[in-house]
């Protein structure tokens, strides 16, 4: 990929994240952020690809720790929003809804 | 073993795996914009967070298959468990850590890049980093550094391990902006000498980031912790952005970007919800001038009424609103308050509840909480619905609520929440006010609601309260 590639998908992301998340209203800005906040720790691929090509003590060492890292942050992101999003949908039926498991 | 399933590094199948990946992302993330749809959203774009993960582990090459699997086992474990545990109060906190250790995650990867290009520069595989990697890997290192440390104070400061009330040290602003310049020196300095950068200046420019970060975060008061906490998701998306131009990966690129944009929409919402400006956010110290507020504190008389009272204040009202706030969460007084509001609708009073926008700690934090303890959608009533009721209301319980009902907003154009849209308690006929003591909240101001003629304050802890007015209206 050349830069100027990588620059134009950047731009149309940036537009596309305005664009997706406007006008959301209050009551899910807690989930939203949560759920984007868990998007982001796809750098966790970053620790992969940094532990599955590594050859010296200190990268595993670091790798490791950034794959450990990356994954409290999409697990444990992607889990809690669905608990509280799940406090919501529980609601218009009184089905227990089981607040946990579920995502992915 | 899995040799046979390997796709190629930057190859058409891993980037094609990649952009369905990113696509269930953006499609998740636009259906996690409506009530009926957004636990379907989230589920679509764990999958494609699933799709992503299972892509690089096949890349070709992918090796030290141990360290990987202990670093997954122990980031899941550490990640199931966190969620599944946390009560729904301190989920702003838990926002905060997961954030904390993305920001962190990427400093770490960008530290490990910047090492791979000195190896290979060594090793005369290469002449010099390109700038079009050694440029984002600085940028991914500060983001992500200041992320890891902000968001580790954020927490801190929820989780009141470390005050909540701003702390401010003399000539901050001058100590940060030298961080910065510093900062972004070294970051030249490395990037002019990109045939042999020096990796202690980079593990400098790490620690330079974090001490930034600290700064930065330390002194913003509790209550403008979730808009710190929404600015730093930004921050974070965007590092992991800087990572993927950096690691020419497109999903980390797309990713990254699209939270580092909506986030910082949502920022600027919740901001906007606070009536507050960002800038002024970060740099106000909001709080630290309680002085004003302080001066006038002193032993103003105030109406202390007991639960029996209170209950017959509520029994025989017309229409009650319930104006809860982040203390009811914390005494877990959800279910208690409920006991209350059913005992009174069986007399037939009326009573719904006011959400303020940013009620507990987050905007939309108490809508989670209530709905937790089976409160009805219809009787949430949202601020601006219920304010022009409070002439018509008999009485207004206050139950762990605090500035978001602080007259001053409106009246005092020289208070620090002037302007902050508030529930308009003080127009009810009645108000009660149930709340520890006099402190003041998050804000560090005091409340002149709690000294108007027509507020009973009831003092105790707000299970305790509510439980004994539920019993003593059951009673009469």
């Amino acid at each position: 990929m050349t830069l100027f590639t990588e620059l134009t998908i950047f731009v149309l992301a940036a537009f596309v994240g305005f664009e997706v998340i406007s006008k959301v209203p209050t009551t899910l800005h807690t989930p939203l952020m949560s759920q984007t906040n868990a998007i982001h720790g796809i750098v966790m691929l970053g620790g992969l690809i940094v532990v599955g090509y590594a050859n010296d003590p200190l990268e595993y060492v670091i790798g490791t720790i950034a794959i450990a890292f990356g994954t409290i942050n999409i697990v444990g992101g992607f889990m809690v929003t669905d608990r509280m999003l799940g406090m919501f949908s529980r609601k218009p039926k009184p089905k227990d809804g089981d607040g946990k498991g579920g995502s992915s | 073993m899995i040799a046979e399933a390997v796709l190629k590094p930057g190859g058409d199948a891993a980037t094609a795996l990649y952009i369905v990946s990113f696509s269930m992302f953006i499609f998740g993330v636009r259906r996690g914009t409506h009530p009926t749809t957004a636990k379907q959203g989230n589920t679509i774009a764990a999958a494609g967070m699933a799709v992503a993960v299972v892509t690089t582990l096949l890349l070709d090459g992918i090796g030290n298959w141990g360290l990987i699997a202990i670093g997954l086992a122990v980031g899941a474990a550490v990640g199931v468990i966190a969620s599944v545990r946390v009560q729904m109060t301190q989920m702003p906190q838990m926002v905060a850590l997961y954030n904390g250790v993305g920001g962190g995650a990427v400093a770490l990867i960008a530290w490990s890049e910047i090492r791979h290009g000195i190896a290979e520069i060594d090793a005369g595989a290469i002449g010099s980093i390109p700038l079009e990697t050694l440029v984002p890997v600085l940028l991914a290192a500060v983001i992500g550094s200041v992320s890891f440390w902000g968001s580790n104070i954020a927490f801190a400061k929820l989780q009141d391990l470390i005050p909540t009330r701003p702390l401010a040290v003399p000539g901050q602003q001058v100590v940060n902006a030298l961080l910065l310049v510093g900062i972004v020196a070294a970051c030249v300095n490395i990037a002019l000498n990109n045939g042999d950068p020096s990796q202690a200046l980079f593990i400098a420019i790490l620690i330079a980031a974090a001490l930034l970060g600290n700064l930065v975060v330390l002194p913003i008061g509790g209550a403008d912790m979730p808009v710190v906490i929404s600015l730093l998701n930004a921050f974070t998306g965007l590092s992991a952005a800087a990572a993927g131009f950096a690691l020419e990966n497109v999903a980390l690129i797309v990713a990254g970007t699209l939270v580092g944009s909506s986030g910082t929409i949502l920022t600027l919402e919740m901001a906007t919800a606070m009536n507050r400006s960002v800038a002024n956010i970060l740099f106000a110290g909001f709080g630290g001038a309680p002085a004003a507020g302080a001066g006038t504190t002193e032993e103003r008389p105030v109406t202390s009424i007991g639960a029996q009272d209170a209950a017959i204040k509520l029994a025989y009202a017309d229409s009650v609103v319930i104006v809860p706030g982040y203390g009811l969460a914390v005494a877990q007084a959800q279910h208690a308050i409920k006991e209350v509001a059913d005992a009174l609708e069986q007399r037939g009073v009326e009573v719904n509840y006011a959400i303020h926008p940013v009620a507990g700690r987050m905007p939309g934090h108490m809508n989670v909480l209530l709905a937790e303890a089976d409160v009805p959608y219809e009787q949430l009533k949202e601020m601006d619905e219920v304010n022009p009721e409070m002439p018509r209301t008999g009485v207004a319980v206050v139950i762990g609520a605090n500035d978001v009902t602080n007259p001053a907003a409106k009246d005092d154009p020289d208070s620090p929440i002037a302007g902050m849209p508030i529930i308009e308690v003080d127009q009810a006929q009645q108000a009660i006010v149930i709340k520890r003591s006099l402190s003041p909240g998050f804000a560090g101001i005091d409340n002149d609601l709690f000294y108007a003629p027509n507020t009973s304050m009831l003092f105790g802890d707000a299970k305790q309260v509510a439980s004994d007015i539920a019993s003593e209206v059951q009673g009469l």
